[in-house]
């Protein structure tokens, strides 16, 4: 281990502001010292921590309801961790992260860690490294975490892997696009949330929701469907009671750990295919040809894994970005 | 020269009580074109308010837009600020209406640059480049 990781761990036991950037930074960048990093966090304080995902379609309210979550877990005396996702233009690789400037009431609160992130040209609402920046964040001891995702549309799911509980928020007024969600992430989210409930068409929302989430109702006699005006903290106290009461019966169900091993397996997967990425780009530059993708996927394949060699020499040369 | 691999974070932060952001904006939206990560606070925002979030958000620089008349005491505030919270090594530019007297007093507080109207976008966007390429190769030699 390396003199640097070790002050950025001391630095995370710490709560040291600079150091859990720097370390989120780290595995975000693949620094060198990500991997030390991420074999030497704390385990307990990972398996403790409560996720929660938060997600929906743009100008749902999701920032705001954010920033009225902080508000009511900081008067628990709760250590909230933030990641707040932003897309990056696939354009310029750049990206404007401003979820933050509904957060800015939280900025001298040291006990509020948030930390933006673009999606870096992955898709599916989340980026590579939230997994890692969530280890970081419990490991520097936030208790409850939140993820706040991309604006959604209908297939934007991985959110799901990596939150113990999942908030879908919703707002009266967006019509047929709420018809189009039914079949994606409606199904899997835990809870939805209708948010600026204030507004006409709140209660219509609400009965549709309710009708979709009745089945899940059933199953524990738990709320799934509540009303909040984020703008004005109304409805989060329910919502927060609501979420604590459901991350027990995940908890005493063993559901949780089932959901975080699921979801490790997955994140296992994507970097397999990110790592090994490299490799067969350069094994398509060596072979081009305009045969079907599908048969030449298969065909590059095949000839890796039979000029093992080649493959091992190219793979550990690329593969030494990954360290 | 260090090879850039990762896109540069930068936080564009507003001090003080003056709203009219168009500068601010313009300039964000102009790095996030040239492949720069933006963190934008939004407007009136304090100097330890931006300096807490730079360190938390482990940005490359940070850049500051006034154009109130405040800048003497808002920009080198949030130098300090960063100091205090162990970021002195993040360079701070800033931009907005600043007349020529005040430029040298800025950089003498350890500002990195001072921009005015009528700067043509590139030479900030220049700017901003070689000041985080200067803050990365600092950390490399960490």
């Amino acid at each position: 281990m390396t003199p640097n990781s070790k002050t950025l761990l001391a630095g995370l036991k710490n709560h040291d502001p600079r150091a859990i950037g720097r370390a989120i930074s780290a595995v975000e960048n693949n620094g060198d010292v990500a991997a030390d990093l991420l074999a030497a966090l704390d385990q307990d304080l990972i398996n403790k921590v409560l996720v929660l995902g938060i997600t929906g379609p743009p100008g749902a309210g999701k920032s705001t309801l954010t920033s009225s979550l902080i508000t009511t877990l900081r008067r628990q005396n709760k250590r909230v961790g933030i990641i707040a996702v932003d897309p990056s233009s696939p354009i310029s690789g750049g990206a404007i992260l401003g979820d933050r400037i509904r957060m800015m009431d939280h900025a001298l609160d040291s006990d509020v860690v948030v930390r933006s992130m673009a999606t870096r040209g992955r898709l599916g609402g989340l980026c590579a490294s939230a997994g890692a920046a969530v280890r970081i964040m419990a490991a520097a001891g936030c208790e409850t975490i939140i993820i706040e995702t991309v604006g959604v549309g209908q297939s934007e799911m991985d959110i799901i892997r990596l939150a113990d509980i999942t908030l879908m928020v919703l707002a009266p007024g967006f019509g047929d696009d709420i018809q189009a969600m039914k079949a994606g992430l409606l199904e899997v989210a835990d809870f939805l949330v209708v948010n600026k409930s204030d507004l006409p068409g709140a209660e219509a929302l609400c009965m549709d929701m309710e009708h979709i989430f009745s089945s899940k109702q059933e199953e524990n006699g738990i709320a799934r469907v509540l009303q909040t005006v984020a703008s004005e903290d109304k409805g989060i106290n329910e919502l927060l009671a609501g979420v604590d009461t459901f991350a027990h019966y995940l908890e005493t169900s063993g559901i949780k750990e089932k959901r975080r091993g699921k979801a490790l397996d997955a994140e296992t997967l994507d970097w397999i295919i990110e790592m090994l990425r490299p490799c067969f780009v350069q094994a398509m530059k060596d072979d081009p040809c305009n045969k079907d993708p599908r048969i030449r996927a298969k065909k590059l394949i095949n000839t890796i894994l039979a000029s093992q060699d080649s493959f091992n020499n190219n793979f550990k040369k690329r593969h030494r970005e990954y360290k | 020269m260090t090879v850039k691999k990762t896109p540069y974070r930068v936080l564009i932060g507003k001090p003080g009580l003056d709203g009219h952001d168009r500068g601010a904006k313009f300039i964000a939206r102009a790095l996030r074109d040239e492949g720069f990560e933006v963190i934008y606070t939004g407007i009136r925002r304090t100097a330890a308010e931006i300096a807490a979030t730079a360190i938390q958000e482990d940005v490359d620089v940070v850049g500051l837009s006034s154009l109130s008349g405040a800048h003497l005491r808002l920009f080198p505030e949030v130098v300090n600020e960063l100091k205090k919270r162990g970021g002195a090594d993040i360079p701070v530019l800033g931009g907005g209406v600043i007349p020529e007297e005040d430029i040298q007093l800025l950089l003498g507080d350890g500002l990195n640059a001072i921009f005015t109207p009528g700067t043509p976008a590139s030479t900030i966007i220049r700017s901003f480049t070689e000041a985080c390429q200067q803050h990365r190769n600092h950390d490399a030699q960490q």
